[in-house]
């Protein structure tokens, strides 16, 4: 093997790398909320939206969820400037990460609204909760419950499928390794600090979700 | 918009389709690939995690890093690891090889999971009861805990293999000619980006919608059968 | 010499001790049943003696072999010479009533297949279940899954049959269909140790009663001993309030 591992020269630009890291939650934590605003609009398109507002939600979903999201964010950069929109890179890849997470998200909406037992409706009903009340105490903290590990589980997903930014020239963590790449060719050093990176804001990301589910929600969720 | 419309009929040339369609086979095989023998590595991965003896210790915990380690970068990360990894020793491989073992790796990381969490599913009391009359932890496995487990194992599986699909795209940026590298191709070829893409995009769902309806079918039919004698 | 002893027995689960200091003569063909609180380690120690819970320390003796938790070859030689019978039945969900009981004696011990199977059928007979052989676990009843347990255990000829509370997960009313085979097995005379709460059944059943508490055996007699006139003072608090309905 011709090559000797020289750690120091990536460590100097740790820093930088960090910066990337960064940039790459504050993508992936705005897409996830995009996501979730879509989501909540979708299910309920798919739940109570009668024939023809269910079935573009239903096609919105299905096709997100089956091509994958780089070739999503390539349509949106590459195709969109010929009708006249054109979307720096990482605006591009913000919206094709927002709209991919919202058809996933849909889904799991739906499975939150429809977990929702008419029970509590009733029984909100019965106290004498007016509907925004019951929406406000009742039913909110309920899906939020119910859905956090789905909705936990995204945003990690989220967090890893920022790493597609790097394609288009964003200077988020991949991104910046890349450059990092070119500049110093330390190849491995960098890859593997950069995948121990990614470890360590996927695992504090993680951490984080888990004690605000437990604390602020009571919701059940395991940390390894 | 115009251009795209007169563009279609030398797009949709011959040549030009068997191209694309040869792509599509390539992210199919990469894809197969992967998670059959990432199957195969990850139900190894499970069993081996399954051992209690000092004696397989370090491997399990190597496996246990392995695991960790690979469920949490992103798939794109481990591509260039791999490739990089393949450089500095020397490996004269193809960069389809490099994207093969990556997805033998994530794949590997992931399935023994699923099929970690199978074995689990198997009450603990029933495998007491087997551990008490002398069984093998061979045994075990064989005669009580996969015949029972399959059915919770094959649908996560399955689910893997076809977000696998819409991940191999990533596998673009080194150079394989899957589907979505020969989309940019056709971008490169002067063709207008939405017809590249856009055919991509429709190959995608063309693979990828059959076999998810496929699988939501598989996992009514287990499910049905799994709470079938309660 | 006793057929089963257990010298210094001690198990602990992190800080909690389980079983302290656990010594116990059985002879063949006795009946020995354990009672006790909750708690007090009486399922502890049927698992500790098959092997299913560590010991820290202390030994058991059978038939003059003196074995070791920490050798395997000595535990699976003591799993040969021990059944145990579980309070959830714990049968193989995927195989018929018959696989179930024929499955350890053909696949561990090896023994023929036709002779494994002549048993199996009979033992089934046994406790009554001979018209099924081919039903499968969930689609039996609390108790017939039990007496299945029961010819599972039987299977591979044990020398001593440890019952963990085997009617405590059943419906009243299948409480006795099990209790009578047991009553069969006894009558057969084999040696066995019963942790129960059925205080009638252990009365009639038992030629011993060890009465344990906080993981320690307070009290060993005759049945009539502990039930009437208990020397220990928690003995008397426990048989105080089992009997005092």
């Amino acid at each position: 093997m011709n090559y000797t591992l020289q750690f120091g020269q990536v460590i100097d630009r740790l820093p930088y790398l960090a910066g990337g890291a960064w940039l790459s939650l504050l993508l992936a934590t705005l897409a996830f909320f995009g996501g979730m605003v879509l989501g909540v609009f979708g299910a309920m398109a798919k739940l109570w939206g009668g024939r023809v507002l269910g079935g573009i939600a239903n096609a919105y979903v299905v096709f997100f969820t089956n091509t994958p999201a780089l070739v999503q964010v390539y349509f949106l950069y590459f195709a969109l400037p010929s009708f006249g929109i054109i979307l720096p890179p990482f605006e591009a890849v913000l919206i094709g990460l927002t709209l991919n997470s919202g058809a996933y998200m849909t889904e799991i909406q739906r499975a939150g609204f429809l977990s929702i037992h008419r029970n509590e409706i009733e029984a909100a009903e019965t106290i004498g909760l007016s509907p925004l009340q019951t929406v406000w105490y009742v039913i909110v903290p309920h899906i939020v419950r119910t859905l956090y590990p789905a909705l936990s589980n995204q945003y990690i997903l989220l967090t890893l499928g920022t790493s597609m930014a790097a394609i288009f020239g964003v200077e988020e963590l991949t991104g910046r390794a890349l450059s990092l790449n070119a500049e110093t060719f330390r190849s491995i050093e960098i890859f593997t600090i950069t995948a121990a990176l990614y470890m360590v804001v996927t695992f504090v990301a993680n951490a984080l979700l888990v004690f605000v589910g437990r604390y602020y929600f009571r919701a059940r969720m395991r940390l390894l | 918009m115009h251009s795209s419309l007169s563009q279609l009929s030398r797009f949709l040339s011959y040549y030009n389709l068997e191209f694309l369609l040869q792509a599509a086979l390539t992210t199919l095989l990469l894809s197969l690939s992967g998670c059959v023998i990432g199957f195969v590595l990850g139900f190894a991965i499970a069993v081996l995690r399954q051992t209690q003896g000092w004696l397989l210790l370090p491997l399990r915990i190597v496996a246990v890093f392995f695991v960790e380690i690979f469920r949490r970068i992103p798939f794109l990360v481990t591509l260039f690891l791999v490739f990089y990894a393949c450089q500095v020793l020397e490996l004269d491989v193809s960069v389809f090889v490099v994207a093969v073992i990556s997805t033998c790796i994530i794949g590997a990381a992931f399935l023994s999971e699923v099929v970690r969490t199978g074995f689990d599913s198997i009450s603990r009391q029933e495998r007491e009861a087997a551990q008490a009359m002398n069984f093998s932890l061979a045994q075990v496995l064989i005669f009580i805990v996969i015949p029972q487990a399959w059915k919770v194992i094959l649908p996560p599986t399955f689910a893997f293999f076809l977000s696998f699909i819409k991940d191999s795209a990533l596998a673009s940026q080194l150079g394989v000619v899957e589907l979505t590298y020969s989309a940019k191709v056709m971008n490169n070829k002067g063709f207008s980006p939405e017809l590249g893409f856009g055919a991509a995009l429709v190959l995608y769902f063309i693979i990828s919608y059959p076999l998810a309806r496929l699988g939501q079918y598989m996992e009514k039919r287990l499910g049905i059968s799994r709470h079938r004698r309660t | 010499m006793a057929f089963l002893g257990i010298d210094g027995l001690k198990a602990r689960y992190g800080a909690h001790v389980v079983l302290d200091d656990i010594s116990l003569n059985i002879d063949k063909g006795e009946i020995v049943s354990l009672i006790g609180p909750s708690g007090s380690g009486k399922s502890s120690l049927l698992r500790a003696l098959v092997g299913l819970l560590p010991t820290e320390e202390g030994q058991v003796r059978v038939e003059s072999e003196t074995i070791d938790y920490r050798d395997k070859n000595a535990v699976r030689r003591l799993r040969d010479k021990l059944a145990i019978v579980f309070q959830q039945y714990n049968l193989f969900q995927n195989m018929d009533v018959l696989r179930n009981v024929m499955l350890a004696p053909l696949k561990v011990k090896h023994w023929p297949q036709e002779e494994c199977r002549r048993e199996a059928e009979m033992l089934l007979e046994k406790v009554g279940l001979g018209s099924k052989l081919h039903a499968y676990p969930d689609e039996l009843s609390g108790g017939q899954q039990q007496r299945v347990a029961l010819a599972r255990a039987l299977a591979l000829r044990p020398q001593i049959l440890l019952l963990d509370e085997v009617t405590s997960a059943l419906d009243p009313e299948l409480v006795n269909e099990v209790l009578d085979s047991v009553r069969l097995l006894a009558r057969d005379g084999m040696t066995m140790i019963i942790v129960s709460h059925e205080m009638a059944f252990v009365r009639e059943v038992s030629s011993r009663v060890a009465m344990m508490a906080s993981g320690r055996i307070i009290e060993v007699g005759a049945p009539d001993d502990i039930f009437l006139n208990p020397q220990h003072e928690r003995a008397r608090d426990f048989v105080g309030k089992i009997l005092h309905r």
